[in-house]
């Protein structure tokens, strides 16, 4: 399919491509070409563009200057359908499936085989079944796609671009809300079409993912090139140095060992809820405690127990105190239990609302009297709160989604620390943001440690998990099956027990 | 999880943008653009007579309208106000006519209060949708006030004392107008000061996030809708004391005109954004184009379409404001 000579062919070229968002500028004089049949991937911090530079491709976002040319021909992209009719599909990191109908009626949405008005099932299942085959996905034709986990969603996506012929598939951040094996799964999707001639768009935050994908990287910062080459020239230091503009000395802050005769901040003991099968584990003062496993081992469902957000059905939660803890999160809070949820746009933020308002949500009492809200008190306290631990906010007004990523999840661990908490349940607190902030938050959580917090970390990022725990407790089917620690704390030692069957 | 995290695409609030501007400012722009053109137009309509009495027209509506303006804020609809209104009134008013005008008028708006308390406790403890839930609720309290009267209309012409209630001046100003004021800001306070007004905000705003961060969402909209039922109580107890006589079916269409002028002012029907001035404004600017109708002389079989796209318009910037810059 790599045209007729020996070079490949350019299938995608951007020339001069700017966008501005109001005063924020996106995108500055991007230019760059994709050979047909090749893996590209887009990286860099988030704000640096390259979501958007993928939408723009995608036909969701128009340029406001510059050009995008299709196999040397100029276009303009107006809608993701009008995309679609160019052979350009686009698959977000959220997934798009309606899910009351069947994975074959999603996968031919808007392009059902009819006659005479009507939709022909068996057109349809004949058709679904063909394609399923040539794209070597097999998903159960008449499921729901509502039931089917997340990556499956995703690959109903996929079919679904394959079904209108996509030449051009733009993937943003495709494995984020994957486990590691779903993860690989998708990859080798990736790679089959990348061998079946269509181009491949990616748009994505892990490194290890683009090095072992791409054919070729380019690194946006700031809404600029920084540079394109073959992914094989780069190593993941060579990237980062390209995306921050500089080298990032270390990737976690020191671990101090937690003093051996640490309080026990927070007592757990055989504690069952939905997901969660008899848990016990402790977490000592000054100590950062990492629950590993893969997605859907029980994780989050066990930290919610914890928390008081999911009611546990049995077992018990003790503070340093002693007393068993009951109610919900209000009750947790007051005793000196914060969570940091899993999803901050969902769990977390008042998207709509101002900083000022989401900083003290949990703390009101503090900044109040006789039910009312003493606003200078709230202001100057909040602004304290931002500064010491670093949050930036253009002003205390402007509402949370204004925020980058990074800043959001910082503003929400401003939020619960404001109430003085012991022990800190934090739910992937660096999921989706960028390299720069998630050294922030990795300080911070660190610091809080050395404050003498017992934090009890969740990550789905081994690096993570190894870099920052004093131990790693791994789960699997909603109980813990290995504690490792010091020299047992390896990424191999992690998975084996993730996995273990 | 997502690389868009912090991209524009998650700016829907940016406050450059246009429609968040709009909503920003408003309702008060139209509102003042009518108010100026109705003056210019009629010499009738800046006048202290005219003012005075559409506001006294208006009292009921502007409290209910207020107190509705905080269950919607806080996630849900009350849609029983109207029923509430009448119950309250035709109670208040067999009340009247029987002891004290005092007994009636906290009799009138204990009903009120407590239809307000079901509604929230059928809302949160049984999860049912507030729009169903208040609808269903409307029925039996209409059918309890006709039960009441049985149909009639209660005529107080022979208890003018009750009357004191709405119709006593004070500076020139009827009671009716004093007291809603009074209602509006007392109520507009409670939203934007307290800390009740801030976990409303929450509650309607994203109620998984506030109820882990320790806000107790289902007591703060219990909260709301007894303020939302006491209110009507009060408006039904103030309106029947304005003209001396009550009946079951006052307030068949009151919820509406409530509701208009929440959204109108620029409350999101969607929970979380919201604020009672803004209500106060909405519920005028409606008041203003039907004084409009009437000093102009015009056809009033236009009056309704006219409000009809107003609140079509209105709705229409909320969802273009919540909508993405790019999309």
């Amino acid at each position: 399919m790599a045209g007729l000579g020996d070079q490949p062919r350019t299938h995608v070229e951007l020339a001069g491509v700017s966008k501005h968002f109001g005063a924020v500028r996106a995108l500055d004089g991007v230019s760059l070409s994709i050979a047909r049949g090749s893996i590209h991937a887009l990286v860099g911090e988030n704000g640096a563009g390259k979501s958007t530079l993928g939408k723009i491709v995608a036909g969701v976002l128009a340029p406001d200057a510059g050009r995008l040319l299709l196999d040397g021909e100029e276009v303009a992209l107006r809608s993701p359908r009008e995309a679609l009719v160019r052979g350009v599909a686009a698959i977000g990191q959220e997934v798009n499936v309606v899910p009351q109908l069947t994975v074959e009626e999603n996968v031919f949405l808007g392009a059902e085989p009819r006659g005479a008005g009507f939709v022909s099932r068996r057109a349809l299942r004949r058709r679904y079944e063909q394609l399923a085959e040539t794209a070597g996905l097999n998903l159960p034709a008449a499921t729901p796609a509502g039931r089917l986990a997340p990556a499956e969603q995703q690959k109903v996506e996929i079919l679904r671009a394959l079904a209108r012929n996509a030449e051009l598939i733009v993937m943003d951040e495709p494995t984020a809300a994957l486990g590691a094996e779903e993860t690989a799964q998708l990859h080798e999707i990736v790679r089959s079409l990348a061998r079946a001639g269509r181009t491949v768009l990616l748009v994505s935050h892990f490194l290890r993912e683009v090095l072992a994908l791409a054919d070729e990287v380019t690194v946006l910062r700031d809404g600029q090139v920084v540079r394109t080459a073959p992914a094989g020239e780069q190593t993941e230091d060579s990237l980062i140095h390209a995306m921050l503009g500089r080298p990032l000395t270390a990737a976690f802050p020191p671990k101090r060992a937690a003093s051996e005769d640490a309080l026990a901040v927070l007592t757990v003991r055989d504690l069952h809820a939905p997901h969660v099968e008899g848990v016990s584990l402790t977490v000592h003062a000054g100590e950062i405690v990492a629950l590993a496993g893969l997605v859907g081992a029980g994780r989050t469902e066990l930290a919610r127990a914890v928390y008081g957000a999911a009611r546990p059905t049995a077992g018990s939660v003790e503070l340093a105190t002693g007393d068993a803890l009951s109610g919900g999160p209000r009750a947790r809070l007051r005793a000196g239990v914060a969570m940091i949820p899993e999803s901050r746009k969902e769990d977390g933020l008042l998207l709509g609302r101002s900083v000022t308002e989401n900083v003290s949500l949990a703390s009101l009492g503090a900044v109040s009297r006789y039910g009312f809200v003493r606003r200078g008190a709230e202001r100057r306290r909040t602004r304290e709160a931002l500064d010491r631990w670093t949050v930036r906010a253009d002003s205390l007004g402007s509402p949370a989604s204004s925020l980058s990523g990074g800043n959001q999840q910082k503003l929400l661990f401003a939020r619960v620390l404001l109430c003085g908490p012991k022990v800190l349940l934090a739910d992937e607190p660096t999921r989706g943001v960028d390299i720069g902030a998630k050294r922030a938050i990795y300080d911070l959580l660190a610091a809080l440690a050395d404050e003498g917090l017992g934090v009890l970390l969740i990550s789905s990022e081994l690096e993570e998990v190894l870099g920052l725990a004093h131990r790693v407790l791994v789960m699997r089917a909603g109980r813990i099956v290995d504690e490792l620690a010091g020299e047992q704390m390896t990424e191999s030692a992690v998975l084996a027990a993730a996995f273990a069957a | 999880m997502s690389a868009a995290a912090g991209m524009p695409r998650r700016r829907p609030m940016h406050p450059s943008h246009p429609a968040e501007r709009l909503r920003a400012t408003g309702i008060a722009l139209p509102f003042v653009a009518l108010f100026v053109t109705l003056s210019i137009a009629s010499s009738s309509f800046l006048t202290k007579v005219n003012l005075l009495n559409i506001l006294d027209q208006q009292a009921a509506t502007l409290i209910i309208a207020a107190a509705g303006t905080l269950v919607l804020v806080a996630g849900g609809i009350d849609l029983s106000v109207g029923a509430v209104y009448s119950l309250a009134g035709v109670t208040g008013a067999e009340l009247a006519s029987r002891t004290s005008p005092v007994v009636a008028i906290v009799l009138g708006v204990g009903v009120g209060l407590a239809v307000g308390l079901v509604n929230g406790l059928v809302v949160t403890r049984l999860r049912i949708n507030a729009l169903i839930a208040t609808l269903a609720m409307s029925f039996v309290v209409s059918g309890l006030g006709t039960l009441i009267t049985h149909g009639n209309l209660v005529v107080l012409f022979e208890h003018p004392e009750f009357g004191d209630l709405a119709r006593t001046h004070i500076f020139g100003v009827k009671s009716s107008i004093w007291i809603a004021l009074v209602a509006v800001v007392v109520i507009g306070v409670l939203l934007a000061r307290t800390t009740a007004g801030r976990y409303m905000y929450a509650s309607g705003g994203n109620a998984e996030a506030a109820r882990l961060a320790g806000v107790r969402v289902d007591a703060m909209r219990v909260l709301t809708f007894v303020v939302s039922g006491g209110a009507a109580g009060l408006a039904g107890v103030i309106d029947a004391s304005r003209v001396l006589s009550a009946q079951a079916a006052s307030g068949d269409t009151l919820a509406f005109t409530v509701l208009a002028g929440i959204v109108v002012g620029g409350t999101s029907i969607l929970g979380g954004e919201g604020a009672v001035w803004r209500t106060f404004l909405g519920v005028l600017f409606i008041a203003l184009i039907g004084n409009g109708y009437d000093l102009l002389g015009l056809d009033p079989l236009y009056e309704q379409i006219t409000l009809g796209v107003i609140l079509l318009t209105a709705v229409a910037i909320d969802s273009w404001a919540r909508s993405r810059p790019d999309r």
